[in-house]
């Protein structure tokens, strides 16, 4: 890629008489730009501007720090909203040939990426001759346990804890990301000539009741396909909403858990979990955010003084200049 | 006499680079036989019939049309790829896309791939395209040159192109010659015509050609028959030029496998990874994700995932990498295109960058080797001082009758008398003509020899507008004083001189011109005046003539020798001259000898030479003359600034040894205050050792150092070799002569001379041939491994232009022939310390500066996949999304590191000539090495590692602020990639030491872009279209809108660039470089003429002058003993004085950096002022 414009200098200007007279004017422009005499900013590391920024995220760092830890810790199980989450471990929702398994074109409603998934879901992509909706390896490992949460109340008569299963999807994939095929009212309809997934017990089409929690907008499936970035995770699962003021959502009490076990993670050496959990301005409990903040806060600050210490140790005589000029 | 049997076949190629004719109607074949025989077997004969095209044709001789271009239309697609792809890089981005396109191995989408290369081959065919097009336009322009041919017998107007062997041309004065001609007949008396070369080889001069005899009497149809075609001599010399690469080229291609074999590496152990991931877990995963149909083990899976994270880590050497260079040493090629100060008001040429590969390496220059006429010299003869008769003329006395200096002359001498006088000539010494006007005969016949004695050619286009057109300058300048003196060279015919004597013509019958050559030393020409009286008038060196005159002269002899040494050591060139009487029977005999010898057919220059030498005997002492060679301006301050920057200078030249030895002086490249200047001028082997070796140990004696080291030397290996002597005390200068320089350059001898030479402030080889400046310079890159930089006005300095790393040409009177071969060319030799000083050093500091970065921020980028990888079973899985991946390079982080690879400044131009000391760096090759390379690695690793680690801590428990999860892979994918954008941004904020308009917007607008582009790709219309490529929808909103995400990026942001802060801040604390001092001086002088203009509004008069205002005009030496201007450390003072190499300065800065670390360190200094 080397340039080199010989082409030019051989293009002899002028008449043949004159050698190098040249009439036009070769003179370069004087320009700032040309020159390189722009006007410029020349920030310099002195310590008069180095020094207060690490005091400053020092002083920034460790009340943001403190604040976080609160916050974190002051998360407590039963106050406000609480949110029902199922947790795997050892499970690679991050694998990238699980990852890639899915037809984003079928989940948004498309007809034919319906009929004819697209290659990405192999080997989840046919069934006995017929297309799987929804197709690929992230929709047929679905979580699909059951789980129920019971409060042993005084009479030891299980009272069951009202779960709701909306809203736990964000609005964007709910509304735009997933949508079911177009067609009459009749969901099974608009599923007709699909299987369902190989793992599945039930077709897509009878996930939930509820016509706007049903196909691929059902709010489950919608959560299980947001794959996780790590192979522990948890994800939403239901939410308890509170009802009044007054009362605790989830008053002090013996509970009882229903898990209806469907799904297999002793193969792989998977662990299940069941979380409970409030959330506040920065999610849910988060203990290393708030750690780190202080820790980075405090190391900024030393780091500060110890600049300081060897900054007038070295250069005392540079601040004097500083002052006295 | 149809036939012509044309001698050489090749040619001087009259086509692109024709030269002149500048008398009479010719052309001419000049051909050297020995360039052409390369292509195809050596034509033994060549037969064309003249002006019989039909016969011609038969022989199928090439065609006179040229072709430079490279593509047309059609071909330029299928050929430009096929070139581009034997690029390796291209080649292997290639392989890459290749790769990618099977589906088991496709950790990437193709266009991740295909983008950028698509882009680079686009680019660079753009570039090919436009070159070619104005190959083709000059192809054209030549091709369509008008000639005079004749066809069927009548003169007509022929394209060039379409003139043939055997063809018939008119050539008339002034004219380009279309190709390698034949000369038949000239308008001039025996045929004879005038050429230039200047086109050629850079030659002024003008050269003779005579038709041969059988043609040259056809009379007035003046005819020509041409030969040859496109392949003329300089078509096939032009060839390729050998191709230069810089250090940092090099460097890179090495880091570049480097890389390759660390990205091996990666690929391996991730692959080894993968296997073991498959065989322990993904085995048992198989109920939720199946293997792959074509694979059946886990090992075949590995080998499958080493090719996948081949392709998403080969983005550690991105394509665009090579692509940025390119394009940053184009725009610093422009920068000194463009530079004002670099261009020559006078020659009107502005300062060129003609190869724009080498742009760093002129921050790194260590030798320079320059030619001395025309380079260091204007190659402007001023006739100067003469002594007539034992009689000194020239100086000029003021009234006291002191000797006056330059720059105060009175009055030149009034020619005004003398109306053929040329007025641009001046001589300031009034006794001269005083003497002319009173008649004294030996100041007339001195004059009437310099009007007679010479092969000077005049030309009168009006009655008394006279024009010389002389071979030498040197004798233009002398004809040119006679004529100003009153003896008026007027015209000359073949066998007579005609001369205006004080007004009144005379014409002398030239009998014979015994001409010049370098072995005789001296020119004779034997004329008959009016009266019948024969005489021999000489002019020559000093040394031959002295030998020859008449023993009666002894006396004067001795007094004009006092003046010869007198003007020798003013620096002046001198010759002597001299005449003889001859009588009448003495020259007939003399002039049959001379006959016959010229008919001889064995060794006639031989005998020729012996007849001549037997007349140039017993001559009669004129006087001498001496003429000033004038400096080129600025030289000596330029040679002066370049010595303080360790620049060490070599001057070869053609010249003798007294003049080069006198130029050293007035370019103060030599001093009185030098201990010692060495002057080597052996014949023999012996001698030349004996003389080199007598040298050294001089300098060993006088510095501390009293080792024997030299009888070590045969057993040290030979890069040590030259460390024996890099510690010499005192200042030396070794002068050397052009045949002792042929046994010095011998292989058993050239490290003795290398280190001797080497060991020495200064070097002046005269009497050197155009190879051996070549040699010199070979052998200084092969042994010293330091940048070379030649430059040279001539033909002759070709070959060391294009053997030394750096080639300059000076664009001036001469030909182009230099200009052609450089790299860079100006017209004046002080320029080359704008060049080295201002835009070498820029060059340098930028180019390293950017790559620093440039690898940093790809480590950053891409060692995260590699984090990525133990948590994603090895699977190859991306970090980040493909967009981003696709556009990091070229459009998230291209454009601030690019500014800054263009714009970036440490200290101003003005500084870097006030300190040359800055210049070091470049030379010790400190701010980009291995070293460097390493640290840059190693912080773009360590960026990798918090980049993945604070938001995997992060996420691992969170949850967003309406409870649902946030750590969904797509969410951490924007996260890591704006953390990385800003962490990279903020990064290049602190490496842009220089901040424009332009690079505020790339930094800002890179930053902004990358949001837009983040928010455009999740929007909700680019899903609805494709639903399969732009998965991420609605993921910038959702994730940008968490207040843990944007404190993740804080965070990181922080913890990534708060060491780097703290490291460069110690830095500068404790072991600052020179840059760094000067850039903080030049804060403090700021803040300290605030505070001025403060106190003067308070009205103190502030008459105190800053302390750093020191104008650069001034001696430099001054400057820097003058400690109380620049309040460096003292050691930073000291090392202003030259060193004498490298390992020198590397212990002097070592010590500087121990007394750094002390209390009263370096670092505080400049502020006290």
């Amino acid at each position: 890629m080397a340039m080199n414009y010989n082409a030019k200098d051989e293009v002899d200007g002028g008449p043949p008489c004159a050698p190098g007279g040249t009439a036009k004017t070769r003179r370069p422009d004087n320009t700032a730009f040309k020159q390189q005499r722009l006007p410029a900013w020349q920030p310099i590391l002195t310590a008069g501007t180095v020094l207060p920024i690490f005091f400053i995220i020092g002083l920034i760092f460790i009340p943001i720090g403190i604040g976080i830890f609160v916050t974190s810790n002051n998360i407590r199980e039963i106050e406000g909203n609480v949110f029902m989450y199922y947790g795997l471990s050892n499970f690679y929702q991050n694998h990238r040939r699980y990852v890639k398994s899915r037809d984003d074109s079928q989940l948004n409603g498309d007809a034919s990426a319906l009929l004819n998934p697209s290659k990405e879901c192999e080997p989840y992509r046919r069934n006995e001759d017929k297309p799987i909706a929804p197709c690929g390896a992230i929709a047929n490992s679905m979580f699909n346990d059951t789980l129920e949460l019971f409060l042993i109340g005084n009479d030891s008569y299980p009272m069951p804890i009202a779960l709701k299963k909306k809203g736990i999807a964000w609005w964007t994939d709910k509304n735009v990301k997933f949508r079911n095929p177009p067609g009459g009212d009749n969901l099974e309809e608009r599923f007709k000539g699909t299987t369902k997934p190989v793992n599945w017990l039930k077709p897509v089409y009878m996930l939930d009741s509820e016509a706007d929690n049903n196909g691929f907008i059902n709010e489950d499936f919608i959560v299980w396909m947001r794959t996780a970035a790590l192979p522990t995770f948890r994800k939403l699962y239901r939410l308890i909403e509170r009802k009044s003021d007054l009362h605790p959502t989830l008053p002090a009490g013996r509970y009882y858990l229903n898990i209806t076990y469907n799904y297999p993670v002793h193969y792989f050496d998977g662990r299940k979990r069941m979380i409970l959990s409030t959330i506040s301005w920065m999610g849910g409990k988060n203990p290393f955010l708030g750690i780190a903040y202080i820790a980075v806060g405090s190391i900024s600050f030393l780091l500060g003084i110890v600049l300081l210490v060897i900054n007038h140790k070295y250069r005392n005589s540079s601040n004097t200049a500083d002052i006295t000029i | 006499m149809d036939t012509f049997r044309a001698v050489p076949l090749f040619s001087i190629s009259g086509l692109f680079f024709p030269y002149r004719v500048s008398h009479g109607i010719a052309g001419t074949l000049l051909g050297e036989m020995a360039l052409c025989a390369k292509k195809r077997p050596p034509e033994e004969e060549r037969r064309a019939r003249a002006n019989d095209r039909e016969y011609n044709e038969k022989f199928q001789y090439a065609s006179n049309c040229i072709k430079t271009s490279k593509y047309n239309i059609l071909t330029f697609l299928p050929v430009n790829l096929f070139e581009q792809f034997q690029e390796v890089a291209n080649t292997y981005f290639l392989f890459l896309l290749i790769l990618q396109l099977i589906p088991q191995i496709s950790s990437l989408s193709w266009f991740t791939t295909i983008v950028p290369l698509v882009l680079v081959l686009t680019i660079t065919a753009v570039k090919d395209a436009t070159d070619d097009y104005f190959r083709h336009k000059s192809d054209n322009q030549v091709n369509n040159r008008q000639s005079q041919v004749l066809i069927n017998g009548i003169l007509q107007q022929e394209q060039w192109m379409n003139v043939c062997v055997g063809d018939i041309i008119k050539l008339e004065n002034n004219q380009f010659v279309a190709a390698d001609l034949l000369l038949l007949s000239s308008s001039e008396p025996h045929g004879l015509c005038y050429i230039e070369t200047a086109e050629l080889d850079g030659e002024t001069n003008m050269k003779v050609r005579q038709a041969i005899p059988v043609t040259s009497e056809l009379g007035d149809i003046s005819k020509l028959a041409k030969f040859d075609g496109p392949d003329t001599k300089l078509m096939q010399n032009s060839g390729r030029t050998k191709f230069k690469r810089t250090s940092i080229d090099r460097l890179m291609n090495t880091l570049v496998l480097w890389i390759f074999g660390f990205l091996v590496c990666m690929g391996v152990i991730l692959a080894i990874g993968n296997a073991i991931w498959e065989h322990e877990v993904g085995t048992r995963f198989q109920v939720y994700l199946p293997w792959d149909e074509a694979v059946d083990s886990a090992f075949f899976s590995g080998f499958l995932s080493f090719w996948s994270y081949i392709i998403i880590l080969n983005t550690v050497v991105p394509i665009s990498l090579y692509v940025s260079v390119e394009v940053i040493r184009l725009g610093h090629s422009y920068f000194i295109n463009w530079d004002k100060k670099m261009f020559c008001m006078k020659k009107r040429t502005p300062a060129e960058a003609r190869t724009t590969t080498l742009n760093e390496e002129l921050g790194q220059v260590e030798y320079i080797f320059s030619d001395k006429t025309g380079t260091l010299t204007q190659n402007i003869m001023v006739f100067n001082k003469c002594s007539i008769y034992g009689r000194s003329y020239g100086d000029v006395f003021d009234v006291l009758g002191h000797k006056a200096e330059l720059g105060e002359k009175p009055e030149p001498v009034d020619f005004s008398f003398n109306p053929l006088a040329d007025k641009k000539f001046l001589f300031w010494d009034p006794s001269l003509l005083e003497a002319v006007k009173i008649g004294d005969p030996h100041t007339h016949e001195f004059f009437r020899l310099l009007s007679l004695c010479h092969t000077v050619m005049s030309e009168e286009k009006n009655e008394g507008e006279l024009y010389y057109k002389a071979q030498s300058p040197d004798e233009g300048a002398l004809v040119t004083a006679a004529r100003n003196f009153g003896f008026v060279f007027r015209s000359r015919t073949p066998k007579t001189i005609t001369v205006h004597e004080m007004g009144t013509a005379i014409t002398y019958q030239l009998l014979a011109i015994l001409d010049f050559n370098n072995i005789r030393k001296r020119m004779s020409v034997i004329v008959r005046n009016p009266e019948g009286k024969i005489r021999l008038y000489c002019k020559g060196a000093d040394t031959i003539l002295l030998d020859r005159l008449h023993h009666s002269t002894q006396e004067l002899l001795n007094t004009t020798m006092d003046h010869l040494n007198e003007y020798a050591g003013e620096g002046l060139r001198t010759l002597v001259l001299a005449y003889r009487d001859l009588d009448e029977e003495y020259y007939e005999e003399w002039a049959e000898r001379r006959l016959q010898a010229s008919l001889a057919q064995d060794s006639r220059e031989d005998r020729l030479a012996s007849v001549y030498e037997e007349v140039e005997n017993n001559m009669m002492l004129l006087g001498a003359t001496a003429i000033e060679d004038k400096l080129q301006q600025g030289v000596p301050e330029t040679i002066a600034l370049l010595t303080l920057a360790n620049i060490k200078i070599w001057v070869l030249t053609g010249d003798k040894q007294e003049t080069a030895v006198n130029i050293g002086y007035s370019c103060k490249m030599l001093t009185d205050d030098m201990t010692e200047v060495f002057i080597v001028t052996g014949h023999t082997v012996l001698e030349v050792r004996e003389e080199l070796r007598k040298a050294r140990e001089k300098m060993m004696d006088s510095s501390r150092s009293v080792g024997n080291g030299f009888t070590y030397q045969e057993t040290l290996s030979s890069s040590k070799l030259t460390s024996v002597l890099e510690a010499v005390a005192g200042e030396y200068a070794l002068v050397i002569n052009g045949h002792s320089l042929a046994h010095a350059l011998e292989a058993d001898m050239e490290l003795e001379f290398l280190e001797t030479a080497c060991a020495c402030k200064a070097v002046i080889c005269c009497r050197v041939t155009p190879l051996q400046k070549a040699q010199v310079v070979e052998l200084v890159k092969k042994y010293k491994k330091a940048v070379t930089l030649a430059i040279g006005d001539g033909a002759n300095d070709v070959s060391m232009i294009k053997t030394a790393h750096i080639g300059v040409g000076i664009s001036g009177q001469e030909g182009i022939q230099a200009v052609l071969a450089s790299d860079y060319s100006f017209s004046q030799f002080k320029f080359l310390q704008r060049l080295l000083l201002v835009h070498g050093r820029w060059s340098y500091l930028r180019m390293c500066k950017f790559l620093c970065y440039f690898f940093y921020k790809n480590f950053a980028f891409t060692m995260v996949h590699f984090w990525f990888g133990f948590f994603c079973g090895f699977s190859a899985q991306t970090v980040y999304d493909q967009y981003f991946i696709t556009l990091y390079n070229i459009v998230y982080t291209s454009l601030p590191v690019l500014a800054m690879g263009v714009f970036d400044q440490d200290v101003p131009e003005q500084r870097s000539m006030e300190y040359p000391k800055l210049y070091e760096p470049g030379q010790l090759n400190l701010l980009f090495n291995k070293r460097e390379f390493f640290i840059c690695i190693a912080q773009g690793i360590y960026t990798s590692v918090l980049m993945f680690f604070i938001p995997y801590g992060v996420f691992a428990e969170a949850t967003r602020d309406d409870g649902t999860q946030l750590a969904d892979y797509q969410s951490f994918a924007v996260t890591v990639a704006t953390s990385l954008v800003i962490v990279v941004s903020v990064q290049i904020g602190l490496d842009t030491g220089y901040w424009t308009a332009i690079n505020h917007f790339f930094i800002w607008g890179s930053l902004a872009v990358y949001f837009a582009i983040l928010f455009a790709m999740h929007s909700n219309g680019l899903f609805d279209m494709f639903p399969n490529q732009f998965r991420f929808v609605g993921n910038a909103q959702n994730t940008l809108a968490q207040p843990t995400v944007w404190l993740t990026i804080v965070l990181t942001t922080v913890v990534c660039i708060m060491p780097v802060v703290a490291f460069r801040f110690l830095r500068l604390n404790l072991k600052p470089d020179l840059s760094d001092t000067v850039r903080y001086t030049q804060l403090v002088r700021k803040k300290q003429k605030a505070q001025h203009r403060c106190m003067r509004r308070v009205g103190r008069t502030g008459s105190r002058r800053s302390g750093y205002a020191f104008s650069h005009q001034e001696g430099f030496g001054e400057l820097i003993m003058s400690g109380k201007n620049m309040r460096l450390s003292s050691l930073a003072l000291s090392s202003f004085t030259t060193r004498s190499s490298s390992s020198w300065i590397e212990s002097l800065r070592r010590k500087k950096s121990d007394s750094a670390s002390s209390p009263s360190g370096s670092a505080d200094k400049p502020l006290k002022g």
